[in-house]
């Protein structure tokens, strides 16, 4: 319809001079977007481009570099590697879980506008706006062994001396508490926006037909919060990948590789070792893993970003 | 709206909000402890003296506050200002233009809030090294200069303007440059402040990036700086030093965010993705 009509409205002789302005015409979309085309060209599509030519190169000590499979090989042959895939994993399952399951209770408690819920709130989304780096600073001295903060008053009640960020069973659990103190008020932030939009009369109809607080939440508190929840698992899965500013600052991946993720094996390769083939075929792995959550989540995150519109 | 919220509910959040709360009370109390206090204290949350401003004094001197703090202003300030432009005029296209290749160019451009610079580090710094801007403010500017969350916030802030403005200044031969400029950004402000709030957040805080992009010390942002001293300072346990420098990194933000919360709050529930 809306063709036909455009065809019907454009007059049949069009005087060379307009054409010729039509035609430039057409360009300005293309010249509006330019700018932000030829940023995003050079730092992300362009490098993407890059490193899978980079991962595919072999360099030997004599010849010309040629193609092959050599610097995937040697990444997946590297146990340091094996051990931060799995280190994710756990650090991902570990940080998410948590932090949504707190954020959502955070939400539910908090949900009534008062001035005290006001000022909870205000603890609680306190911690997002610093930076991770500052949190490890704090988070040094709370997880010092004996003098620090957790250990002074877990003396108290009797709990021996613990070396928080030196265990090697406990330095990726202190790891993932810094993650989970610091993102779950801004995760409770977007629960807080999606129960703000539940509608008040379907839980009072709930209520009056006799369903309890638990049913009232599992059967529409919940599936109504469906998008919320898609788009906060996106986004904290995407910071479980890319946020690693305190292992750098407080563990280096230690102790024995414990606390060493994708990101920071990447970071370790490019910066102490100047492996580049190695670290492209590991940020192609990365590369790869949140590309495919963008396909199943581009969605979901345009539907999050004005959910609050 | 009446939801009820159990009194025991509320309480239990309260505990835990207050947990929440004990890093930045541990901070807030140890930077104004004097010195000499002994270790046992130096734990204790309990704010008992003596007090003073050492700490904070010590802090600023052995590291380099005023350099590192005109930096990351220059960097956020830097980033924004290009933002503005580059995400305004893709922001209109998006928002107001028919062209071919539109969808498949705007998926494109938000893949960009997936594959976030962060992860991109190694071939970033080889275009960083190629093009000459390793070790500079610019170079930690530019992957940033591009802005898909930006885009799309304008795109929807557009839209919610109505085209009678536009059509109006079309009349009285405005161009398309002049139609954003001096129509569509002063209507746009509210879209623009909750960008800027979430911009300048992240780039404030933003680390592996900027200690990636740089080497020398007169190049450092706050962050970068204050995990180099506070790599120093934890050698000597210089643990209310450490916590004064945090809390001068963290201040600015903290106290913008106690100040205009409601707009910090709307900014980053609309926004999500940085």
């Amino acid at each position: 319809m809306v063709a036909l009509a455009r065809l019907v409205a454009r007059p049949l002789i069009v005087p060379a001079i307009r054409k010729r302005r039509s035609a430039l015409a057409g360009l300005t979309p293309y010249l509006l977007l330019a700018p932000s085309a030829l940023f995003l060209l050079a730092f992300t599509y362009w490098p993407v481009v890059q490193v899978v030519g980079g991962s595919l190169t072999v360099r030997g000590f004599r010849g010309a570099p040629h193609w092959g499979l050599d610097n995937y090989r040697r990444l997946f042959g590297d146990t340091h590697f094996t051990t931060a895939v799995v280190n994710t994993l756990i650090y991902a399952a570990g940080t998410i879980i948590p932090s949504l399951v707190l954020a959502l209770l955070f939400a539910l408690a908090l949900i009534e506008t008062t001035r005290l819920t006001g000022a909870l709130r205000t603890l609680v989304a306190l911690p997002m706006l610093i930076p991770l780096v500052a949190a490890a600073s704090l988070f040094a001295f709370i997880f010092l062994p004996n003098a620090g903060l957790l250990d002074h008053y877990l003396a108290k009640i009797g709990v021996a001396e613990t070396n928080w960020l030196g265990n090697p069973s406990l330095a990726l659990g202190s790891i993932i508490a810094i993650t989970v103190w610091k993102n779950c008020g801004y995760y409770m932030l977007f629960f807080l926006a999606g129960l703000a939009g539940i509608p008040g009369d379907l839980l009072d109809a709930a209520r009056i037909d006799g369903a309890g607080p638990v049913q009232r939440f599992f059967w529409i508190t919940l599936p109504l919060l469906g998008p919320t929840l898609a788009f906060v698992l996106v986004i904290a899965t995407l910071n479980a990948m890319t946020q690693i500013d305190h292992v750098i600052v407080l563990t280096q991946g230690g102790p024995s590789d414990t606390t060493s993720m994708i990101l920071f094996y990447i970071y370790q390769q490019a910066q102490q070792n100047f492996d580049i083939g190695r670290a492209s075929a590991a940020t192609v792995v990365s590369v790869g893993v949140l590309f495919a959550l963008s396909l199943v989540s581009l969605r979901s995150l345009e539907r999050g970003i004005h959910y609050e519109t | 709206m009446r939801r009820d919220t159990p009194l025991f509910a509320l309480a239990l959040a309260s505990a835990a909000a207050l947990l929440w709360f004990i890093p930045f009370a541990w901070m807030a109390v140890a930077s104004i402890r004097e010195a000499g206090a002994g270790a046992a204290d130096l734990a204790s949350l309990w704010p008992s003296g003596p007090f003073g401003w050492g700490n904070f004094a010590d802090a600023w001197s052995s590291g380099h506050f005023p350099l590192w703090y005109l930096n990351t202003v220059l960097v956020c300030g830097g980033i924004l200002v290009i933002q503005c432009v580059t995400v305004s005029l893709a922001g209109y296209a998006f928002a107001r233009m028919r062209f071919a290749g539109q969808n498949a160019l705007f998926a494109l451009f938000l893949l960009q809030l997936i594959l976030v610079p962060p992860i991109l580090i190694v071939p970033n710094l080889s275009t960083l090294v190629a093009v000459h801007l390793y070790d500079t403010l610019p170079g930690i500017m530019a992957p940033y200069c591009a802005s898909a969350f930006g885009v799309f916030l304008m795109r929807q802030t557009f839209r919610t303007i109505p085209r009678d403005y536009e059509e109006a200044a079309v009349l009285d031969g405005a161009t398309r440059l002049q139609i954003i400029v001096h129509v569509l950004l002063p209507l746009s402000r509210p879209g623009l402040a909750a960008f800027a709030i979430v911009s300048v957040t992240t780039h404030w805080n933003e680390f592996l990036w900027p200690l990636m992009a740089t080497s020398s010390p007169s190049n450092q942002v706050l962050t970068v700086g204050l995990a180099t001293f506070t790599a120093g300072a934890e050698a000597g346990s210089e643990w209310g030093v450490i916590a004064a420098g945090t809390f001068l990194v963290a201040a600015p933000l903290l106290a913008a965010f106690v100040l205009f919360q409601r707009r910090f709050v709307s900014s980053f529930t609309f926004s999500g993705i940085k």
